[in-house]
């Protein structure tokens, strides 16, 4: 079976209005960046994105934002981002805050074929309303529920053509989770190579949790806060 | 002379101990990491997914692939490690991270902490600090003791929506610093030149003195 596509355009093929879309990225560091340009150019509106943060401005989600595309967003932190401010404050998008931490594991789990599971994030705040409260050990927690997708769109550094992935640095982040919680997953990566040239040692994301993959081009990579010593 | 920024994460600093996992939080206690004294093995980890924090980058240096919880660019150390996001707050769940340094906007007697959120104002959300006080061993608040009113942030009860409940172990302050305890909030030491009486009046929930409260050392 072949997993690779030429570009993002032909990669996000049957993503369409009102779908439910994981993208990976913590901040602008680790965005699928060509995948989020397609789906600015198809136009395809009302979506759910989850994603950890809502990009800023001019990058990152924040195209899809501008765009008036997203109907909801999923995110355990959304600043840095005026026009997501207006939107949230018309009532034109809807934002649901999970705590980073539980947003993390409720990806994972929902592609681990976790159901539901317990947390102490949250017990005694805001967060807690409408969940079951448990104790286990005389510590309280809420059950938290697995999270899938109708597509995962992650981003890597390196990949083969069996969808095999490696990421760089802290730019990992949420992707590696979001690649098996997506019912059909799609990767971009800033090399694509053969079948046999990873070593097989390294890997992060095994193949199987990735159904098309794609070589990016032209990343920007633009950093939020360049922070020097000098 | 009431502390300043550095002054307060100058004594944070010696909260840290030789083989230590620390998340330090965005604001002063990002500054902490200035003070980790020399030859004593620290290792800051950053949630995105990060074991190993180093000093910020010189300019050539600078990654996007690299930065940390706050998005800054950062570098990492030798034996530094990278995870998904996942397994990083599974480090904190699973009580693998021996100190966390947090800022907040209020503290109570019992330990509940206000981080967060501020009704009226527009939410950013809460990032991982929901996940970090609710599981973390050791949680130490840096603040300033009241607010640009004069008005205590150490409170009897939080008034504004909660991070978590009965958490934090320690705060200290540009005043003081404060154990929580079962029956509020013992002080351990004051600032140079602050007096028991100053602390007193800045704090709102109930105040434990115990014998002479030394003056804080550095």
């Amino acid at each position: 079976m072949n997993k690779v596509y030429a570009n993002a355009k032909e990669a996000i093929e049957g993503i369409t209005d009102s779908m439910t879309l994981m993208l990976g990225g913590f901040g602008l560091c680790g965005i699928p960046e060509n995948s989020i340009d397609a789906l600015v150019e198809a136009g395809v509106k009302d979506l759910t994105c989850v994603s950890n943060n809502a990009g800023i401005d001019n990058a990152g989600l924040g195209k899809l934002l501008r765009n008036h595309q997203l109907r909801k967003m999923i995110a355990s932190y959304v600043g840095e981002n005026k026009e997501f401010e207006r939107q949230l404050l018309s009532g034109e998008l809807e934002v649901e805050l999970i705590p980073q931490g539980t947003l993390a594991e409720r990806i994972r789990a929902g592609g681990n074929g976790i159901p539901a599971f317990y947390v102490p994030a949250g017990y005694g705040t805001e967060i807690q309303e409408g969940k079951e409260v448990r104790e286990f050990n005389g510590k309280m927690y809420l059950m938290e529920l697995g999270m899938r997708a109708d597509f995962a769109i992650v981003k890597a550094w390196k990949g083969d053509t069996k969808g095999n992935l490696i990421f760089r640095h802290t730019a990992n982040n949420f992707n590696n989770m979001m690649a098996a919680a997506g019912i059909i997953t799609i990767a971009e990566v800033e090399e694509l190579v053969p079948a046999g040239v990873l070593d097989p040692n390294q890997i992060h994301t095994p193949g199987i949790f990735v159904q098309r993959i794609f070589q990016g081009t032209g990343y920007t990579k633009q950093i939020e806060f360049v922070t020097t010593s000098d | 002379m009431a502390l300043d920024k550095n002054g307060i994460a100058k004594r944070i600093a010696r909260e840290l101990r030789d083989g230590y996992y620390v998340n330090l939080g965005i604001g002063i206690p990002t500054l902490v990491a200035n003070y980790i004294p020399e030859g004593m093995d620290v290792t800051l980890h950053s949630e995105n997914g990060l074991l190993g924090i180093g000093p910020f980058p010189t300019r050539n240096n600078v990654d996007a692939d690299l930065i940390n919880a706050g998005k800054q660019t950062v570098t990492y150390i030798d034996g530094a490690s990278f995870f998904d996001s996942a397994e990083s707050f599974g480090m904190i769940r699973g009580g693998h991270v021996d100190l966390t340094v947090l800022g907040a906007f209020e503290v109570s007697e019992t330990g509940d902490i206000a981080s967060w959120k501020v009704p009226g104002k527009l939410v950013k959300g809460m990032g991982g600090a929901m996940d970090l006080v609710a599981a973390a061993r050791n949680i130490i608040v840096a603040m300033q003791h009241t607010d640009r009113e004069g008005n205590s942030k150490l409170l009897k009860k939080c008034t504004l929506p909660l991070t978590g409940v009965r958490c934090v172990t320690k705060i200290i302050t540009d005043m003081a610093v404060l154990e929580v305890t079962s029956d509020g909030f013992r002080l351990l030491e004051r600032a140079p030149g602050v007096s028991v009486g100053d602390i007193r009046r800045a704090t709102e929930g109930a105040l434990i003195i115990n014998g002479e409260i030394p003056e804080m050392t550095f």
